[in-house]
């Protein structure tokens, strides 16, 4: 047969249907493809790129449900960027949860996968002790925190008082609220950081160490010019991933603090969340949407241009 | 001379033996052992506080194993809250969304790895770039189309929009690309049609993947709190982890209000 390997996805389907022979062409190839996408189609195109569209068009509304929706402009992009306090202030709580929790839960994950990654026994007993958190649901062992984190009866403060540190009332603290969600969302997070960081581990070849070892490369510098560089890839990945995630922070936030003390843990979502079902501003949440996807975007397109300095690919 | 130095490097090599041997996993192990105890800690609380009395849990200092052991607590929270009804709620809504979603999803994953037609690329874009798009942004607009559609506090306000993903048509996708091509002209020159390609050759080749994104989409469903905080309104179709909420206000000890 003539018919070529597949190379590419794009070029592979084209030089198919070119080499196919024509009784096998004429067979509605269009029709069919209309039949099979019909039932995820439909449903995307209906409830999840109309929405987008819609949403689109509502950021440039004022609209509270009752009255009809009046055509503002670009007036809510004005009122969240230069006159809401509280906006400006979910935005900043955002960045100081991805940039706290992001490092050290991905910190976390790879020092715990670099000890799981070893011929020991009994060691997947200590991996599924540490995926354990990661499965449970965030709002009730956010309950279960909420009580750990009391300033007096808490188990969290009575423990730091037996190595002497006056603990701090946490929740009810401006200063204290933040750190203990964050706290919280590492302990529930590293450990699927953990398992990434174990897949990307086994995925580097042992001839690479013993190459290494010959040259005597000490295990630091293994480390640093093998796992490391080799690892990038996974690196990436796991920081991508994290970044995203953690701007949409949400659960732990409406669970534990419900925003306060204030507005001191009120993040983006939460912030839309309150403005569209709370305060019933439709087209104001739908704004503060389409901000956080262009801070999303932003820190992701740059991910991508930053990773050619420290991403090694074969 | 040659023997000293020979001997030497025998006794170096013991010593590294011994490092490697002894003491590296005596390391690891004790590391491992306070960082697992640590993970462990909130989760041990939490199952021996369950059994406590109201006054024991508000004791301080906390105590950590009951004085006395309160098993009825568990039977008073199951009649504080319709648990059994959460539990059904959200098997039904977690599930039908796996099902409906890695069905459809394998089936378009099919036509875009598969077939050629007009707006291919097109199509594959959008869904693409809705992938890129966070939830949040459709979370008002949803909103409002489910109210049109009367689907608030409904299961298929629930469950419907949730259950048609650009991520599980994107993800299959990748993974249909990697089954060798001659597979499916062999069925095709025995007879067989697309549906049937699709059905015999593609989906039982696909375990692994299809069976990785029912994983992804009942985890995310059964931990999702947004949607359907939005969406239920009544403990008829409440799943846990809104119900769980009701526990907030009788929970809080005092001073984190």
């Amino acid at each position: 047969m003539a018919r070529s390997l597949p190379t590419t996805p794009a070029t592979a389907g084209a030089a198919r249907a070119y080499a196919r022979p024509g009784w096998l062409r004429r067979d509605h190839e269009t029709l069919s493809a209309y039949l099979f996408l019909a039932p995820n189609a439909i449903g995307f195109l209906i409830f999840s790129a109309l929405p987008v569209l819609a949403a689109l068009v509502l950021a440039f509304y004022d609209w509270d449900l009752l009255l009809g929706a009046k055509f503002i402009g670009l007036e809510n992009f004005r009122r969240l960027l230069l006159e809401d306090a509280n906006f400006r202030a979910a935005f900043l709580n955002t960045f100081y949860f991805v940039a706290v929790s992001v490092p050290l839960s991905a910190g976390l994950g790879l020092a715990v996968a670099l000890l799981c990654n070893q011929a020991l026994r009994g060691i997947t007993l200590f991996r599924s002790i540490f995926l354990l958190p990661y499965v449970t649901i965030t709002v009730a062992v956010a309950l279960v925190w909420r009580w750990l984190y009391h300033p007096d009866l808490g188990l969290i403060n009575n423990l730091l008082a037996l190595v002497g540190i006056d603990g701090p009332s946490w929740l009810v603290s401006t200063r204290w609220a933040m750190p203990a969600i964050i706290l919280l969302t590492i302990w529930k997070s590293f450990g699927y950081n953990m398992v990434l960081f174990l897949a990307g581990l086994q995925g580097i070849p042992e001839q690479l160490y013993e190459a290494a070892t010959i040259d005597g490369a000490n295990a630091w510098q293994r480390f640093r010019h093998v796992t490391l560089p080799m690892l990038s890839p996974t690196t990436f990945f796991v920081v991508i991933i994290s970044i995203i995630g953690s701007f949409q922070v949400f659960d732990q936030a409406l669970v534990m603090t419900n925003g306060g003390p204030g507005v001191a843990t009120t993040t983006l979502v939460l912030f839309i969340y309150q403005a569209g079902f709370q305060s019933f501003q439709m087209g104001y949440a739908a704004a503060a949407a389409w901000l956080l996807f262009v801070v999303i975007m932003v820190f992701t397109l740059i991910q991508f241009r930053a990773q050619r300095r420290w991403v090694t690919y074969e | 001379m040659a023997s000293t130095a020979l001997r030497g490097r025998a006794r170096g090599e013991e010593r590294q033996l011994a490092w490697r041997r002894i003491a590296w996993p005596l390391i690891v192990y004790s590391v491992l052992t306070a960082l697992a105890v640590l993970t462990l800690i909130p989760i041990v609380w939490m199952v021996l506080t369950a059994f406590k009395s109201a006054p024991e849990v508000a004791a301080s200092p906390p105590t950590w194993i009951p004085r006395e052991w309160h098993p009825e607590n568990f039977q008073a929270a199951w009649e504080f809250a319709p648990f059994g009804r959460y539990l059904l709620n959200t098997a039904f809504m977690a599930g039908t969304i796996m099902v409906l979603e890695v069905l459809t999803s394998a089936l378009a994953a099919y036509a875009f790895a598969r077939l050629r037609f007009k707006g291919r690329d097109v199509l594959f874009l959008i869904y693409l770039g809705t992938l890129m798009i966070p939830r949040q942004v459709t979370l008002i607009p949803s909103f409002l189309l489910m109210r049109e559609l009367h689907w608030i506090d409904t299961y298929q306000g629930l469950i419907i929009p949730q259950a048609f993903s650009a991520f599980g048509t994107f993800l299959l996708r990748q993974f249909f690309l990697t089954i060798p091509y001659e597979l499916e002209d062999a069925a095709r020159i025995d007879g067989a049609s697309r549906f049937g390609c699709f059905w015999r050759i593609i989906l039982p080749l696909s375990g692994p993947a299809l069976a990785t994104l029912a994983v992804f989409i009942f985890l995310f469903q059964w931990n999702n709190l947004l949607w359907p905080l939005v969406i239920s309104n009544t403990d008829g179709t409440r799943p846990i982890a809104v119900g769980l909420r009701k526990f907030l206000a009788s929970t809080a000890p005092t001073g984190t209000c």
